[in-house]
């Protein structure tokens, strides 16, 4: 076992390219901040329980829970969720397009600059307890009174770099979906946005209806390209919104911290709520569920070796839920008495609403693909993919559900929305999609390195989707009976079901430490290392044909 | 069909969503299953269009339900136009409540306006059941008007049960809220009575 731990099974480090090196280097690290967000996460829910918690006091101190509660957004979605999307996206959009990657020093960059900036971000909270939340409600993050200075500077320039990162990766993906080299050495730059805009498969529709040939039977772009080339519109627009926001605290503070500062009232706290909100909701309701959909679509090709189902519809779909994500932030006001009622309607409720329709297409995509293509064996990427569209399809109609004046009236900022939808979505929907594919991506990666226990796989699968249904639902039944999402319980208000909440969080995080053991002892504490070692070929690309992998998993 | 207050509406609510979530875990678990056997026959075939109608009535006919059956909804969208039984004015500054009184005693079915406005932070302003759950809750933005008129954030409310309800803040405003020890200093118990309602206890 010793043998094991410090070898793996058959990983070579040294046989692995530049490409499979910087993936990892960002897999690695988002899979320790994961630990980390599940440590916090069981912080706050074992303090939820009551006085009977055998946790130091010190947790049940505002200061300190309420700065664990900061941190616990930024390090769970930046700090691993996505650095474990984009390293999957760096590595699958040279693989799909059998292009290299344009720049290994930009994609290292990306994971160093995320890294550092979550470090930092969570550096603030700990040393300084700085704790507005993530929603960073004006003028609260420039509450001086309340929060130390530095402590503010310190955060917003974790949370820069972190955007500084995001800006990296998008910059790396456009430039080589754009490069003309490869299968798009002939293709013009018109031709490739048409693609990534989806405008092509719209095309295809239009001309069926008509009766005319299509507008392309080969489109320049595969379709998860497509969903990456999408959702990373919404992920830009996103770290533009948050770095502007960022910049405007900064300011503030260090106005604040040279004696001279500012009035805060000079910003008016519901248009920075809109500004905030629209930029915010770009990440839950963008380029999740783009980047989501697309890596259903494409694990359902790569597990079932065939074409997707209505592929034309998928591709048009994508692009009305582009627009449909720039428009559904006034769900997130629906509480807000001042915000005009026919924003509240429009787009709090009825574009909201559109993402019942977006979503449930792309389910019903992915489900159609794999049936038509049974019998298939039931793999761990199957398995994860299953569980993925479980967890969506609990997550988005308990959304749509508070997406609406009536029950938001009774339901905002309660437990419901971030444990009955965040959560699941995340924890469930997300993660297992992500899971999904790094058991599928995992031959490839690493050279085809033996995993080491298929039955800790399983054991992890199980524990992680009960584990993770569970917390989101006692949370949201906790919800349901009142008891708030940003509010600190310390007599143990809502124990019984947080004790049950606590229980299915535990689970999660048994499953953390058991998937990384599996994948410690796969590749070995020196395999590990080798990873963050300089790679000997200095390629940038992978070229593996999807096929080949679709092979493996024909029953 | 209307749902008179949270509990109602909520508990009906609770009820439903499990319902569906069992429904929904059911069909991939038995989809999953029927995935790996080589003679699986579809049990049910669902026409494409079919089922984008069926999302669409979901996603619209949700709000269509919620407006027609609580009765909040209309009440919010018109509250301008609403004469309230009572109006009471309440400022929050420095996590701390000013002008509340020590005791609100409503009549049953009577409609209340609670106008809150904040000198300084993003507040909430929330009534609450003893046993915890909420009866409603609004956002307390902060802001002046163009004449330095702490701005209006108004909700009405027809109160159709007995009862006595606590106030606290329901968004985050900074750690100021809490004691040390973590008790919420804006917690107000007893702020709202609700009496008269025939057939009900106090």
């Amino acid at each position: 076992m010793i043998k094991t731990l410090m070898n793996g099974t058959n990983f070579d480090h040294e046989s692995l390219n530049a490409l499979q090196k910087v993936t990892l280097r960002a897999v690695v690290m988002s899979f320790l901040f994961f630990g980390l967000v599940a440590i916090e996460g069981m912080i706050m829910k074992m303090v939820q329980t009551g006085p009977s918690n055998p946790l130091p006091k010190m947790f049940s101190h505002p200061e300190h829970y309420f700065s664990i509660m900061t941190v616990h957004p930024i390090v769970g979605i930046f700090g691993s969720t996505y650095q474990l999307v984009f390293a999957a996206f760096m590595f699958l959009v040279p693989f799909l397009t059998k292009k290299p990657l344009y720049s290994i020093k930009l994609a290292n960059a990306v994971w160093l600059l995320i890294t550092i900036g979550t470090a930092l971000a969570w550096i603030a909270a700990f040393v300084w307890q700085y704790a507005p939340l993530y929603t960073l409600y004006w003028p609260l993050p420039a509450d001086t009174t309340q929060f130390s200075v530095i402590g503010g500077i310190v955060f917003i320039i974790g949370v820069a770099l972190i955007m500084l990162g995001t800006l990296g990766f998008i910059y790396n993906i456009y430039a080589t979906i754009f490069q003309r080299v490869g299968v798009h050495k002939d293709k013009t730059t018109k031709e490739l946005l048409i693609s990534g805009f989806g405008i092509d498969g719209m095309l295809n529709l239009i001309h069926k209806l008509q009766g005319k040939p299509p507008y392309t039977k080969e489109p320049a772009l595969a379709l998860p390209v497509v969903a990456i080339f999408r959702g990373t519109v919404d992920t830009f627009l996103d770290a533009i919104v948050i770095l502007s926001a960022g910049v405007l605290v900064l300011v503030y503070l260090l106005f604040d911290a040279s004696g001279h500062a500012l009035d805060v009232t000079a910003i008016d706290s519901l248009l920075y709520k809109n500004y905030f909100w629209w930029g915010l909701d770009l990440v839950a309701d963008g380029l999740v569920l783009i980047y989501v959909a697309g890596s259903w679509y494409l694990l359902a090709t790569l597990i079932t070796g065939q074409k997707l189902f209505m592929e034309n519809v998928a591709r048009a779909a994508l692009m009305l839920e582009l627009l449909v994500s720039w428009m559904v932030w006034s769900h997130h006001l629906l509480a807000d008495q001042d915000q005009p009622e026919m924003m509240k309607l429009i787009s709090g409720e009825m574009v909201t609403a559109f993402e019942l329709l977006t979503q449930g297409l792309a389910l019903f995509i992915t489900l159609t693909t794999l049936w038509k293509a049974r019998p298939l064996k039931m793999t761990m990427e199957l398995k994860y993919l299953l569980g993925g569209l479980v967890g969506f399809g609990l997550a988005v109609p308990a959304a749509i559900i508070q997406a609406d004046m009536g029950m938001n009236r009774v339901l905002h900022n309660t437990q419901w929305i971030i444990m009955a939808h965040v959560h699941i979505a995340l924890i469930v929907g997300l993660y297992m999609t992500l899971y999904s594919a790094l058991y599928v991506l995992w031959p490839i990666v690493t050279n085809n390195t033996k995993m080491y226990s298929s039955k800790l796989s399983n054991l992890h699968f199980w524990l992680y989707l009960i584990g993770g249904i569970g917390m989101g639902a006692f949370g949201g039944m906790a919800g349901l009976h009142g008891m708030l999402r940003r509010h600190l319980y310390v007599n143990g208000e809502f124990n019984t079901l947080m004790v049950l909440a606590a229980i299915c969080g535990t689970m999660v995080l048994v499953a953390w430490g058991i998937f990384l053991f599996n994948i410690v002892m796969s590749v070995g504490i020196k395999g590990l290392i080798g990873i963050f070692l300089p790679a000997k070929d200095p390629s940038a690309s992978y070229g593996i044909e999807p096929e080949v992998i679709a092979e493996n998993h024909k029953a | 069909m209307t749902f008179s207050n949270s509990v109602e509406l909520l508990s009906f609510h609770g009820v439903a969503y499990t319902i569906y979530a069992a429904l929904i875990i059911s069909v991939v678990a038995w989809f999953g299953y029927n995935l790996t056997r080589e003679n699986a026959k579809s049990v049910v075939r669902i026409p494409f269009y079919g089922y984008i109608a069926f999302l669409v009535a979901g996603g619209v006919g949700h709000h269509i339900f919620t407006y027609n059956t609580i009765p909040w909804v209309s009440q919010d969208i018109t509250r301008d136009n609403i004469k309230p039984d009572a109006t009471y004015n309440i400022e929050i500054k420095d996590h701390k409540w000013i002008n509340l009184p020590k005791k609100i005693t409503v009549q049953c079915g009577q409609t209340i306006k609670f106008d809150v406005h904040s000198h300084d932070l993003v507040y909430g302003f929330g009534l609450f059941r003893k046993d915890g759950s909420m009866v409603m809750q609004m956002q307390v933005n902060p802001g002046t008007d163009a004449t330095g008129i702490l701005k209006s954030n108004d909700i009405l409310w027809t109160f159709n049960h007995n009862g006595v309800f606590d106030l606290t803040s329901t968004e985050y405003s900074g750690p100021a809220q809490y004691s040390e020890d973590g008790k919420d200093l804006m917690f107000v118990p007893d702020v709202v009575e609700v009496v008269g309602c025939k057939g009900e206890r106090s």
